[in-house]
């Protein structure tokens, strides 16, 4: 689904923060992407969300060449990956029901076409009770839910997710753990990006380690 | 579902079926499903917000800056009106003057001269002025109360001519000169041209001042957009992320940005046009019934005109759409910085 094949990237003159990164995520597979603070996680993350352009080497995302692509053609591939922020990126003046509904939005449906799912899927993450609440009631907790229901309410095939587990205690993160598990076995593929070993050891997974800007894979 | 209430479930089983039939449901269910509070009742679903503090502020800086290029554009028309109204009616103007010779009938004179213009194309009016009315002419230099009977006082023919019409002042020149005694023409073609200078600098003046005020307007408006479009980075930046394409985002944006500009650009428009107006009424009340056509032969009228209020509508036009293209132009310049 995702290949990687020597890719390097530096911002501007600097020094090469990625280098030589060979990989590929399958579909359906579920993988940690971790490594010290500073190691290039969140950098890889937006690589893998086609916000960077790698400074040499190949991306293949869903059969094409990320290089060749137009800036339209990356927004309607960026719609097959569902991201969630570590900051959320709720938008505060819309509700939870429009904050998760934007995807749908963004493709031209109209309220009444998406508006079981959205419901649904809120029901789901145990957000029924704040359909229509703004962000800035929210908890933490409760706001990480909604960014994870807007991430997967279109349906990706890959999900994203920079250190999802960052602001919340360790009862929520392993319930998030778990959301996340589900997610995958119904069919999305996860790359959850995290340097909480504690939460890695909770669950067997592959692991990708970024250390000195180089990728090693532990299957 | 209560929120601990899921996730205690999700640890017993598996949620794959739940969200597989959750997703896949439509509209066919309908029944049992929660109350939908209505667009009116939910408040703002817009995706840009209609009424932040940053759109608040555009929209008044927006009035403003409309409100100073209308009343400067009004200010201009009306300059512009009174040169063009100078210049028609002093050059729609002509004065025969008949001087007395010793032995010659002044009156019988007078008669020829009126005679010869009244034949000549293009002239409307022609009014000698009497005896008595020569005097009065005299007086705020002589003073009153003299006898100017021994006085060889010229009298005076004031001649009309059509409007947009052009007399042959050569012919009637020398018609008047071959035909009447001490007659001679004065078109006023000197002072014309003055006031005609005059008119032209005033003109030239005034859109020199317009363009400037326009030029501010144009920076200021830019600058306050730029200004509100930085609060709104992030509804830019969350778009791009879920796969908007960068039309609709631009869209979005300058549809706001647009309608913020029309409000502005109407509100501080209509003020303009009113208080032109309300300078309108003002000036007539000052000067009356009686000396508003002296005022307006002098300073032409007070009023801009349809085309004055036409150029005020032009302007919150452009200004409406300088903060559309203004946002729209941020938007790629925000986007091409994500990427």
């Amino acid at each position: 689904m995702i290949q990687f094949e020597n890719v390097g990237l530096r911002y501007g003159l600097g020094p090469e923060i990625l280098r030589d990164l060979s990989f590929h995520i399958a579909p359906r597979s579920f993988q940690f992407l971790s490594g010290p603070s500073g190691a290039g996680k969140s950098s890889l993350l937006r690589l893998l969300f086609l916000t960077l352009k790698p400074t040499r080497g190949l991306i293949t995302l869903f059969d094409h060449d990320t290089a060749s692509l137009s800036a339209d053609s990356l927004a309607v591939l960026r719609r097959r990956i569902g991201v969630v922020f570590q900051d959320f990126r709720l938008l505060d003046h819309l509700t939870t029901f429009d904050n998760v509904a934007l995807p749908l939005r963004v493709l031209g449906r109209e309220e009444d076409s998406y508006y079981e799912e959205v419901t649904e899927l809120l029901n789901w993450v145990g957000l029924g009770e704040h359909t229509w609440s703004l962000p800035p009631v929210l908890s933490g907790g409760e706001k990480q839910r909604a960014a994870i229901a807007r991430a997967v309410i279109a349906r990706p095939q890959l999900l994203l997710a920079d250190e999802p587990t960052g602001n919340v205690d360790p009862q929520l993160a392993q319930r998030l753990l778990r959301l996340f598990i589900e997610l995958n076995k119904s069919g999305t593929s996860v790359v959850i990006a995290t340097h909480d070993i504690a939460l890695m050891d909770q669950y067997d997974a592959r692991r990708l380690v970024l250390h000195d800007g180089y990728i090693h894979v532990y299957d | 579902m209560p929120a601990a209430s899921f996730f205690m479930m999700a640890t017993s089983m598996s949620m794959t079926s739940r969200l597989t039939t959750a997703l896949r449901k439509g509209w066919a269910r309908v029944r049992g499903r929660p109350s939908r509070p209505g667009r009116e009742m939910r408040g703002d679903v817009h995706i840009v917000p209609r009424d932040s503090i940053a759109a608040n502020a555009l929209a008044a800086v927006v009035a403003i800056m409309t409100f100073l290029a209308a009343v400067t554009s009004g200010g201009v028309a009306i300059v512009i009106g009174s040169a063009n109204e100078w210049q028609s009616e002093v050059s729609r103007e002509m004065t025969i003057q008949v001087r007395p010779i010793p032995g010659r009938d002044i009156e019988a004179e007078i008669g020829k001269a009126q005679a010869l213009a009244r034949a000549a194309p293009g002239v409307v009016e022609v009014r000698a002025y009497s005896r008595q009315e020569s005097d009065r002419l005299l007086e705020p230099w002589l003073g009153s109360g003299l006898t100017l009977d021994d006085l060889p006082v010229p009298r005076m023919i004031a001649v009309r001519v059509a409007r947009g019409v052009a007399v042959d002042t050569a012919a009637l020149r020398q018609s008047l000169t071959q035909g009447v005694a001490g007659a001679s023409l004065d078109d006023h073609r000197s002072g014309i041209n003055r006031m005609r200078g005059m008119a032209r600098a005033a003109i030239a003046g005034g859109l020199g001042v317009f363009g400037l005020v326009l030029a501010a307007t144009v920076l200021s408006v830019t600058f306050a957009t730029r200004g509100a479009m930085a609060s709104n980075r992030p509804i830019v930046e969350v778009l791009h992320f879920v796969g908007a394409k960068e039309a609709y985002i631009a869209s979005q944006f300058q549809r706001h940005f647009l309608g913020l500009g029309l409000r502005g650009g109407a509100l501080g428009g209509i003020a303009a046009m009113l208080c032109l107006m309300l300078a309108g009424r003002v000036s007539g009340l000052f000067t009356g019934p009686s000396g508003d056509a002296e005022v307006a032969a002098a300073l032409g009228r007070f009023s801009i005109g349809l085309m004055g209020y036409a150029v005020v509508a032009a302007e919150v036009a452009l200004i409406a759409g300088i903060t559309a293209l203004t946002s729209r132009q941020v938007v790629v310049h925000t986007l091409r910085n994500i990427e």
